[in-house]
């Protein structure tokens, strides 16, 4: 095998083989709070990841302590192998994060903060890549504007350009379309997609949870500071079984042979849960020796919303079996 | 390369677009207190032999204005940076620690000696100051600011709100200052007073800055740089402590 054979085998092995992320046994104590409890996580480069989880769940402690922001009580963190504190340097020269609040240096311009976060990575000749980032984040008519004069969408984009002007594999975002308008929000995650076919590592939480579903590969979900659910999306959804019928009758009777699938009432709208699909022709069976007319019928898959609704509510229960 | 100089040219950036309010204005309130107290004091207090009263509160004056805004400028900008949240961009760099702290004791030293100098150049315009020695002036200035620029450090990273801040620099600063012999020489208080002032370290800053101008001091300045210096060593030590550790910044 020629020697160039052997190399690109190998940089395409020990790429595969590093992790973008790796979280390891990673507890958080604030006095008496445990904000996050073993936590345990590894995220492949190149993944679109997403950390669900209700508020005060840990995932900004999470990822502030990826970014060097907190430290760990115990356990360790690795972004792109290195230690978030041994390492901390190359660490966060792998890292680029997005944080939640919109914070700014109200003495710059938008061009004076990006060439300022360029100089702290040590990148000082680096106006081609800020140019392009402007470019690409529709900021070039407020290049030269104070940061004070930019609207919360605008500053936003900055956020997203700060975290991108040292090239970084691997980029958090912390809630990036929260208080965000329709149309920056698509903007945005069209960027983030481009990023992340261009091999960047791309770690967000958001509330949005189909937004999640439409953009990410794997989701991790916590809870009051455990990984409660780890999988791909594809997965956590097949594991909920069956789907929902939604149905508007005439007359607006449900026939009493459906009445024990109901599963909730909308507006003129019956919704019947099945287990399998082969239950919609008893459904449809039924409906007929009722002499129902269907009006509307729409067959409704089951979505993240429903899967984080279930698993929230699942070790909700336990918890209160287990107390 | 490092991130050090852009921090420290972030940090300089930072006061200079506001230089009306960092540099022109403390200027001029170092100006009226010159105007006021030499127009109360002059020819009724005998300082030294041979100096003047004004001649003799402009070294003080001009060293005051130094500490007080090397000290405003690092602990202003820690405080609005951990108010606002943009120290963020600063803590999610590679920057290390000690580059963090050099960035902002330097740009603290840069406005104290800004202020300073600006106060002695305007002064010298009216007054006929002696300089015998540049060195013991210069020296003086520099590590008086730099420990007064660490000193700003510790309160920015300690204060979590804006009245925390003014009450250090109004309760500790000020007063520290204002009874360091600024305004008059030490041999002129009681011994009780003496002695307490001998507790204070600016005394040694201003002896010692003022040596440089007329090569008469109420300590040797020798004894007195030994003194500053220590404290800065002590007071960055502390600084360096707080910021490795990660202290109120880095929970």
């Amino acid at each position: 095998m020629p020697a160039a054979a052997v190399l690109a085998a190998f940089i395409l092995f020990t790429s595969q083989m590093t992790l973008a992320i790796e979280v390891k046994r990673v507890h958080k104590r604030f006095g008496g709070l445990h904000a996050l409890g073993a936590v345990d996580l590894e995220i492949g480069t190149g993944e679109f990841f997403a950390l669900l989880g209700p508020n005060g769940a840990g995932k900004t402690t999470l990822i502030n302590i990826i970014a060097g922001l907190m430290r760990a009580s115990s356990g360790s963190v690795r972004v792109m192998g290195y230690d978030v504190v041994a390492d901390y340097r190359e660490a966060r020269r792998m890292l680029g994060v997005v944080p939640q609040e919109l914070v700014f240096d109200p003495f710059f311009t938008v061009r004076e903060t990006l060439a300022i976060q360029s100089g702290y990575y040590g990148l000082r000749n680096n106006a081609a890549w800020i140019d392009e980032i402007i470019h690409h984040l529709d900021l070039a008519d407020k290049a030269d504007a104070n940061m004070r004069t930019l609207s919360g969408g605008m500053k936003r984009r900055v956020l997203v350009a700060q975290a991108l002007v040292h090239k970084p594999p691997v980029i958090v975002l912390d809630e990036p379309t929260a208080g965000v308008d329709v149309e920056l929000r698509e903007a945005l995650w069209r960027f983030i997609k481009q990023l992340n076919r261009n091999g960047h590592t791309i770690v967000l939480t958001t509330h949005y949870l189909d937004e999640a579903e439409a953009l990410c590969n794997r989701v991790a979900m916590l809870k009051q500071g455990r990984i409660v659910a780890l999988d791909s999306i594809r997965n956590l959804i097949n594991s909920i079984p069956g789907c929902s019928i939604r149905l508007r009758l005439s007359p607006d009777i449900l026939p009493a042979a459906l009445q024990s699938l109901m599963s909730s009432r909308e507006e003129g709208y019956y919704i019947l849960a099945i287990k399998e699909y082969s239950q919609l022709e008893n459904v449809m069976a039924a409906l007929r020796v009722a002499q129902a007319q269907v009006l509307e019928m729409q067959v409704l898959q089951p979505d993240l919303e429903e899967v984080f609704v279930k698993i929230m509510g699942n070790t909700r229960s336990q918890e209160s079996a287990s107390a | 390369m490092s991130g050090f100089p852009t921090l420290l040219y972030k940090e300089l950036l930072r006061f200079w677009k506001v230089g009306f309010q960092t540099v022109f204005a403390p200027m001029l309130s170092t100006l009226l207190y010159l105007m006021i107290f030499s127009h109360v004091l002059e020819g009724r207090l005998q300082v030294y032999p041979g100096v003047p009263y004004t001649v003799f509160l402009i070294p003080g004056l001009v060293m005051m204005a130094v500490l007080q805004n090397a000290f405003a400028n690092s602990s202003s900008s820690l405080i609005q940076s951990k108010i606002s949240g943009n120290l963020v961009f600063v803590l999610l760099s590679p920057l290390s620690y000690r580059e963090i702290f050099l960035a902002y004791v330097l740009a603290a030293v840069v406005r104290g000696l800004a202020v300073g100098l600006g106060v002695y150049l305007v002064t010298l315009g009216f007054f006929d100051v002696p300089l015998r020695s540049f060195v013991w002036v210069f020296v003086f200035a520099l590590i008086g600011s730099a420990l007064l620029g660490a000193l700003g450090i510790i309160a920015g990273i300690w204060a979590e709100k804006f009245d925390q801040l003014a009450a250090f620099q109004n309760f500790v600063i000020l007063p520290l200052t204002f009874l360091s012999g600024v305004f008059y020489t030490i041999h002129s208080l009681p011994p009780f007073w003496q002695g307490l002032s001998h507790l204070n370290p600016f005394f040694y800053m201003i002896d010692g800055f003022r040596y440089g101008f007329f090569s008469v001091s109420d300590i040797s300045p020798y004894a007195s740089l030994g003194i500053v210096a220590a404290c800065f060593l002590a007071v960055s030590w502390l600084t360096l402590r707080m910021l490795k550790a990660g202290h109120k910044i880095r929970h």
